[in-house]
């Protein structure tokens, strides 16, 4: 047997009859392309969100005080006074699985800059904040311990705030601006970071040393959150529970006493995210692999419709000499070969179809390699399955009784 | 004595219909030298299509000896009856079966295209020289479609002879014509019979088509009732020049 032959065989009993074949692809193409494309359409905003939410610290935990009072008038959250110095000295000291802590007290209020005024907010911060945060600066240097005791006025600005008072962007560092009639000297611009998940602009921020804020802005002991960042990803799970242990021994809290904070994770919201974002996947596959099912139906049935018609031609082939198999292999090579293209020119539609999408649609996308060779394997199976009846039928056809079909 | 090309002894073919059964083919004998012209004739249902296929490789049967090229073909498996086809056999049909919007080449390639011992430019040569032995080298890249009746059963006259076979079967080859073209048709395999030397059984019911041939045998109701050697062999080429001759005024 040769295979070389048998292919030129059913290449040419292809291209004799190029418009069904084409036809038969169509149903193919549809398939593969809208595999790709709402693959690439549901991967693509699964990244972009969990892009996003690495963007603010991957392994970013927080910590939030709880009011654990029930009954009265219930506090704020962010008035509760339950988080203190002594919470983050426990933390630094205690807790294996987190590599950095910084407290977090903010103040809203408006900034000048000589005729330029913008409404911001001000975060003291400890110097560890920019490393959880996975922040850098674009120009200048970060505070330090020193500014962190003397309750420096320094600041880091954020990328919108000197857009508002620098309209102009020169020699920003070492400029004064004043808030709430305390000069701050800005010794450090943040670099960009953008709009997280939930559309706030996280450029538009000034960070301080939270003795600062502590002192000079509004005075309080009390911490309104702690930033901490665990030493991995897959550490952050650890990380909580080690933090809750040590939080509830430094509030001194009895067992069955409910905790007076909340810990919060950016693993957790990544993930709820994300499964999110794979159900959409799933779905959309699910979607897309049914019509490629349909396109499989249709090869099997313009295959069986093509043995009926072609009994006198497989009567003739198997006069002159070709087995069971070479008829077998034969229907099955065309079955193939019109999956198979059907499968290239899908991928290349898909890959279109992804492009315009992102151009016309500005949707997230992703062309992912397991999405092309799956619809590929796909393709290639489909071919074999529903080809692989019609050609049995075939070759089982006896040449005397095909060779006097009419 | 010449070479035995078949060689068939007491050979039975039985079909059953329902309750009954009918002989197809009731103890048939006969044997064909090299290089004979036969004509198998009979009316429908006298079981010359049945022999036809039995001899052509298509068919087993049911009992009795076929010999065909010195092999015993009576315990062939199907694959190995297929493969003898590929390389012993040539057929000529009623119909022509040409492959539709396939050039003429192409056609004739057909067979070696199932015999991997030939190469892709071998095949070339070997359907271009059969095509010149019909006279057909000029309708080389034509499709069926393109081609006269007479002219599509030349082509599938050199696919029957491509393979260099032992024996052309041709069934009811010049049924679809019209008489001038089947005495073309006649006047080659007379060539091919007499230059080349290829053996040749045509089935036929027309006792004017037989007439061309040496020898005929004559079946009935699945038994041979007259095989003898055509007495006064006609030559085809000169029926076609009598019939010019007539076909002028």
């Amino acid at each position: 047997m040769n295979l070389l032959n048998l292919l030129r065989i059913s290449w040419k009993a292809i291209s004799r009859n190029k418009l069904r074949a084409s036809l038969t692809m169509l149903g193919i193409i549809i398939g593969v392309a809208a595999v790709i494309a709402m693959v690439a359409i549901g991967q693509g905003s699964k990244q972009s969100i969990q892009s996003q939410i690495a963007a603010m610290g991957s392994n970013m935990i927080v910590i939030r005080p709880v009011s654990n009072v029930t009954g009265g008038a219930r506090l704020d959250n962010t008035t509760v006074q339950t988080l203190t110095e002594a919470d983050v000295n426990a933390l630094r000291k205690k807790a294996q699985y987190i590599t950095a802590v910084s407290p977090s007290v903010s103040a809203r209020g408006q900034v000048i800059n000589g005729p330029y005024n913008w409404t911001t907010t001000v975060q003291g911060i400890s110097p560890e904040y920019l490393s959880i945060r996975g922040w850098s600066l674009q120009d200048g240097v970060p505070f330090n311990e020193q500014n962190m005791k003397a309750g420096a006025k320094v600041c880091l600005a954020g990328q919108t705030v000197i857009q508002n008072l620098f309209p102009d962007r020169e020699n920003v560092i070492g400029k004064s601006i004043r808030f709430k009639h305390i000069p701050f000297k800005i010794i450090g611009i943040l670099s960009k970071k953008g709009e997280n998940t939930f559309g706030q602009d996280q450029d538009d921020i000034i960070l301080t040393p939270i003795t600062t804020v502590q002192k000079r802005i509004l005075p309080t002991i009390y911490y309104q959150l702690i930033f901490a960042s665990a030493i991995s990803e897959n550490a952050t799970a650890q990380a909580m529970s080690e933090i809750e242990k040590i939080m509830r021994a430094s509030h001194r809290l009895q067992p069955g006493i409910d905790d007076d904070f909340s810990i919060r994770s950016q693993a957790e919201l990544i993930n709820a995210f994300s499964s999110t974002g794979r159900i959409l996947t799933i779905l959309l596959a699910v979607i897309a692999g049914i019509s490629l099912v349909v396109g499989g139906i249709g090869i099997m049935n313009i295959m069986y419709v093509s043995v009926t018609e072609r009994t006198k031609e497989i009567g003739l082939r198997m006069s002159i000499g070709a087995r069971g198999t070479d008829i077998l292999l034969q229907f099955l090579i065309e079955a193939i070969l019109i999956s198979i293209s059907g499968g290239i020119i899908g991928v290349g539609l898909g890959f279109l179809i992804t492009k315009l999408v992102g151009v016309f649609l500005h949707w997230p996308t992703l062309v992912t390699q397991s999405s092309v060779i799956l619809s590929f394997l796909v393709c290639f199976l489909t071919g074999v399955f529903f080809g692989y009846y019609p050609a049995l039928k075939a070759s089982r056809l006896d040449p005397i009784d095909a060779l006097r079909y009419e | 004595m010449a070479n035995v090309i078949v060689d068939i002894k007491n050979l039975m073919r039985l079909f059953k219909m329902g309750e009954e059964t009918i002989h197809a083919l009731d103890g048939v004998s006969f044997s064909i030298n090299q290089s004979e012209f036969l004509t198998i004739m009979g009316s429908s249902g006298s079981g010359k299509t049945t022999l036809l296929n039995i001899m052509g490789c298509l068919d087993r049967p049911t009992s009795g000896r076929y010999i065909l090229d010195g092999t015993d073909i009576s315990s062939f498996s199907k694959t190995e009856l297929a493969r003898f086809r590929n390389k012993k056999l040539g057929f000529v049909f009623q119909t022509y079966n040409l492959l539709a919007r396939t050039s003429a080449l192409e056609n004739v390639e057909l067979p070696l295209l199932y015999n991997p011992a030939i190469s892709s430019k071998k095949r070339k040569e070997l359907a271009s020289e059969a095509l010149d032995a019909v006279k057909l080298s000029d309708r080389m890249y034509h499709f069926p479609n393109q081609l006269s009746g007479g002219q599509q059963q030349r082509v599938a006259i050199a696919r029957a002879i491509v393979n260099d076979p032992v024996m052309i079967l041709a069934d009811e080859a010049t049924g679809n014509l019209d008489s001038k073209t089947s005495y073309e048709i006649m006047a080659l395999f007379q060539e091919l019979n007499e230059t080349k030397g290829k053996t040749i059984a045509f089935v036929t019911h027309e006792v004017d088509i037989a007439s061309f041939s040496k020898r005929t045998i004559q079946l009935r109701d699945g038994k041979i009732i007259k095989d003898e050697p055509n007495k006064n062999v006609r030559n085809a080429r000169e029926v076609l020049q009598n019939m010019k001759v007539t076909a002028v005024p």
